[in-house]
C-alpha cells in the first residue's frame, strides 16, 4: 500500500511493501522511489524504536491539530497523511472560515473577565476575555481586526479547551 | 524529634518533603483535595487525609481544614511547603495556638520579612541597599501612577503577598497604569487573597541572584550560597542555577552577610532566601525575602551537599545548627529546569490533562523531584509544575551538557510540556556565555525561532516517514477494529482495495 507523508510542506510517497506492516518488525518499504530496508518496533504506544543502516531512532508520534507531530531527537516533524476523504471535507470547512474568524480558548478554564462588548470594533492581537487557568491569567486575543460579531461566554463562565468564545468577522 | 509531621502542600515539592521525613524515620501524613485522590504525594504517604473539593480555597489554602486534619491525625509539625499557606502568618499562628509545631519562621518573623513593603524598611534599617519605590502598599490605581511619575518610568507593580510571578505587571507608560493595576490586584487577590500592591523602580537589564539563609533558634545564621535566577518568563522562574556565573568571592562575601542581617533584623529560624537584584556594575540591590523552602531549593542542596528539608525540619524541632560559615563549601555547579505541563507553541498555555506515557532520564549527576507519573491526570486547579530537572557538573560546562543529554531522554506524551523550550534556552550562545538577565527570555522569545539546519543523523526524516506510516496504520485498525462500530467485522483487505482506489485519486492541492 502507498500513502502519501507531507513534511514541511513537501509531499513524499511511502509505499509498505510488508504484509506485516500492522505490526512489529522488519519493514521493506519505499520512500519516494527508493528502497529502505528498516526495523521497526512499537516499543509502547505511539512510540517506536526505528533502526536503518545502523542508526537507531526514537520517534515519538502524538496527534495535533494539523495532523501528526514526531518527535526524533528533540527535533520535530510536523506531518499530514494524505487521505483523500478527510482532505475533501477540510476544504469545505476551510472555505467557511474565510472572512470569519472564531476566538477560542486555548486551554480549560474560567472566563474571568470579558474585555469586548458584542458589536465593538476590535484590532487584531487586542484582548477579547481572560481566561484563568491553573491560577494564571491569560488573556485571550482576537485573530483580526474587525467587528465583535457575537460574544459566546460571560463572566465565570467555564470553558472547554478549543470553545468558541467570541466571533469576529 | 518531631513524631509525625503533617505536609500542607501537593506536587512535587509535597513529595519531596515526605521523603526527607522518610529519611529521618519521621512519619509522613499528606492531605488532599476531591482532585489530588489519585497525586503521588497521597501514593508515597504514610497517612493521607481528603481536606475537601479541588479549589484551593477550599482545600489547600484551608487554614481550619488543615489544622483540624493536623490535630486529628496527632502531628505533631506541619510542613507547609512553598505557596499555599508558607507564607500566611495567620496559619503560623493557628498551628502555634492548636500546640503545633510550624515549620518556618514565627508569625512575628514572616510579618516583618516576609511582607515585600515591611522586609524594605527593614533592610533600609540594616544599611542593606534596596531598589527605588513605595514602601507601603498603595491606595489604587491613581495612586500607583502618582507614584510611578515620582520615581519614573518604567515601573513594576507588585503584590504585597507575593511571589512566583503572580500578581506582577511592569508598566512602561502611564497608558499602562490603569490595566497594569487591574490585572495584577486581581491576580493577586485569586493568588494569595490579597490584593494590595505595591510599586519599584524597573532597573534595565538586572540579573536576579538570591542568598539562601539558614537560621536556627539559637541566633546562628548562615548563608549557604546563591542561586542565579535571572532565566524568567513573566516574572516566573524557569532556569536556576548554582552558583552564579558572575559571582566573586567577594561579592558573595557581601550579599551573604547582607542576607543574614535582613535575617537576623527579623529573628528569623528556618531556611529562607533573601533576593537580590545585581546591575552591570555588580551592584546588589534587596528585592524581597522568602520566608520557606523555595521551589529552586535542589541547585543549593547539589552543590553544597546539604539537605534543606532536613535542615529545616531539625531547626524546627529547637536543635542548634551543626554547622558554622566555615564549614559552607561550593563544589561544582547544578542548574534546575522547571518542568511544566504548557505548550510552548501556543504562547505557554497551561496544558492540562492525563499523561499517557513519560520516561524520567537518570544517569550521572542528575536528579529529578517529581511530582507525577504516568496515567496521572494533570488537574487544571492548580499549578502545572510537574517536576524539576537537576543536573550537577564539575563546572558550569558540565552542568549544561549533562542537563542537554537528560532532556534528550525525557518524554511526557498526553500533554504538552515546556522541555523543547530548556533545549533551545541551553543552546543559547547568551545563555552559554552567562549573558542573561531577568527579561532576556522574554527578549528571546521574540525572535524568530531558528530551527536546527544542522544535519541530523542519515534517515532521521525516513524514521520520520515510518513512524507517521505505522501509526497511522495502527490508527486505522483501531478506528476500524473496535468492538463499538457497527462495520467493525468489514475485512481489511477490502479496506486496503478501497483506500488504493482513493489514493488514485489526482492530487489538487
Amino acid at each position: 500500500m502507498t500513502l502519501t507523508i507531507e513534511i514541511g510542506g513537501k509531499a513524499h510517497t511511502v509505499e509498505i511493501r510488508s504484509q506485516a506492516a500492522h505490526t512489529n518488525g522488519r519493514v521493506a518499504w519505499v520512500v519516494n522511489g527508493r528502497a529502505i530496508d528498516a526495523d521497526a518496533v512499537e516499543v509502547s504506544p505511539g512510540i517506536y524504536s526505528i533502526l536503518i543502516g545502523g542508526n537507531s531512532f526514537e520517534a515519538r508520534v502524538e496527534r495535533d491539530p494539523g495532523g501528526l507531530r514526531i518527535t526524533i531527537a528533540g527535533r520535530e516533524y510536523q506531518a499530514r497523511i494524505r487521505d483523500p476523504r478527510v482532505w475533501r471535507r477540510n476544504r469545505g470547512s476551510a472555505a467557511e472560515a474565510e472572512g470569519q474568524q472564531s476566538v477560542v480558548a486555548p486551554m480549560p478554564g474560567k472566563v474571568i473577565r470579558v474585555l469586548v462588548k458584542a458589536g465593538d470594533e476590535v484590532e487584531a492581537g487586542k484582548g477579547v476575555c481572560v481566561v484563568e487557568a491553573m491560577k494564571m491569567q491569560n488573556e485571550v486575543r482576537s485573530p483580526k481586526s474587525g467587528k465583535v460579531e457575537r460574544l459566546l461566554v460571560s463572566e465565570g463562565q467555564t470553558v472547554g479547551a478549543g470553545e468558541v468564545l467570541a466571533i469576529v468577522s | 524529634m518531631f513524631r509525625k509531621i503533617l505536609i500542607a502542600n501537593r506536587g512535587e515539592i509535597a513529595v519531596r518533603i515526605l521523603r526527607g521525613c522518610r529519611e529521618m524515620g519521621v512519619r509522613a501524613a499528606t492531605v488532599y483535595s476531591e482532585a489530588d485522590r489519585a497525586a503521588l504525594h497521597v501514593r508515597l504517604a504514610d497517612e493521607t487525609y481528603a481536606i475537601g473539593p479541588a479549589p484551593s480555597r477550599e482545600s489547600y489554602l484551608s487554614i481550619e481544614k488543615i489544622v483540624a486534619t493536623a490535630r486529628a491525625a496527632g502531628a505533631d509539625a506541619i510542613h507547609p511547603g512553598y505557596g499555599f499557606l508558607a507564607e500566611n502568618a495567620a496559619f503560623a499562628r493557628a498551628c502555634g495556638e492548636a500546640g503545633i509545631t510550624f515549620i518556618g519562621p514565627s508569625p512575628e518573623a514572616m510579618e516583618k520579612l516576609g511582607s515585600k513593603t515591611a522586609a524594605r524598611h527593614v533592610a533600609r534599617e540594616v544599611g542593606v541597599p534596596t531598589v527605588a519605590g513605595t514602601l507601603d502598599p498603595l491606595e489604587d490605581a491613581a495612586a500607583a501612577l502618582a507614584a510611578a511619575k515620582k520615581i519614573g518610568f518604567p515601573v513594576v507593580l507588585k503584590a504585597v503577598a507575593g511571589g512566583g510571578g503572580k500578581g506582577m505587571r511592569l508598566v512602561e507608560n502611564e497608558r499602562e497604569t490603569a490595566a497594569a493595576w487591574r490585572d495584577a490586584t486581581s491576580e493577586a487577590q485569586n493568588a494569595f487573597g490579597d490584593g494590595r500592591l505595591y510599586i519599584e523602580k524597573y532597573l534595565l537589564r538586572p540579573r536576579h541572584i538570591e542568598i539562601q539563609i539558614l537560621g536556627d533558634h539559637h541566633g546562628r545564621v548562615v548563608y549557604l550560597g546563591e542561586r542565579e535566577c535571572s532565566v524568567q518568563r513573566r516574572y516566573q522562574k524557569v532556569i536556576e542555577e548554582a552558583p552564579s556565573p558572575v559571582m566573586t568571592p567577594e561579592l558573595r562575601r557581601a550579599m551573604g552577610e547582607a542576607a543574614v542581617k535582613v535575617a537576623r533584623a527579623g529573628k528569623y529560624a528556618n531556611a529562607g532566601t533573601v533576593e537580590f537584584l545585581v546591575d552591570a556594575e555588580r551592584k546588589f540591590y534587596f528585592l524581597e525575602m522568602n520566608t520557606r523552602l523555595q521551589v529552586e531549593h535542589p541547585v543549593t542542596e547539589m552543590v553544597t551537599g546539604l539537605d534543606l528539608v532536613k535542615l529545616q525540619i531539625r531547626v524546627a524541632a529547637g536543635e542548634p545548627l551543626a554547622l558554622t560559615q566555615e564549614d559552607i563549601e561550593l563544589r561544582g555547579h547544578a542548574i534546575e529546569c522547571r518542568i511544566y505541563a504548557e505548550d510552548p507553541d501556543n504562547n505557554f498555555f497551561p496544558s492540562p490533562g492525563k499523561i499517557l506515557q513519560r520516561r524520567i532520564p537518570t544517569g550521572p549527576g542528575i536528579r529529578i523531584d517529581d511530582g507525577v507519573y504516568a496515567g496521572w491526570t494533570v488537574p487544571n486547579e492548580y499549578d502545572p509544575l510537574l517536576s524539576k530537572l537537576i543536573a550537577w557538573g564539575s563546572d558550569r560546562a558540565e552542568a549544561i551538557v549533562r542537563l542537554e543529554r537528560a532532556l534528550g531522554e525525557h518524554y511526557a506524551t498526553g500533554i504538552k510540556t515546556n522541555v523543547g523550550l530548556f533545549r533551545r534556552i541551553l543552546a543559547a550562545p547568551d545563555f552559554r556565555n552567562a549573558g542573561i538577565y531577568t527579561r532576556w527570555l522574554d527578549d528571546f522569545l521574540h525572535q524568530p525561532v531558528k530551527h536546527a539546519t544542522a544535519a541530523t543523523a542519515d534517515g532521521a526524516e525516513e524514521a520520520a516517514f515510518l513512524a507517521a506510516a505505522l501509526w497511522h496504520l495502527a490508527e486505522d485498525g483501531r478506528a476500524t477494529g473496535g468492538a463499538l462500530r457497527p462495520h467493525s467485522a468489514r475485512s481489511r483487505w477490502k479496506l486496503e482495495g478501497r483506500r488504493k482506489q482513493l489514493d488514485r485519486v489526482p492530487d489538487r492541492q
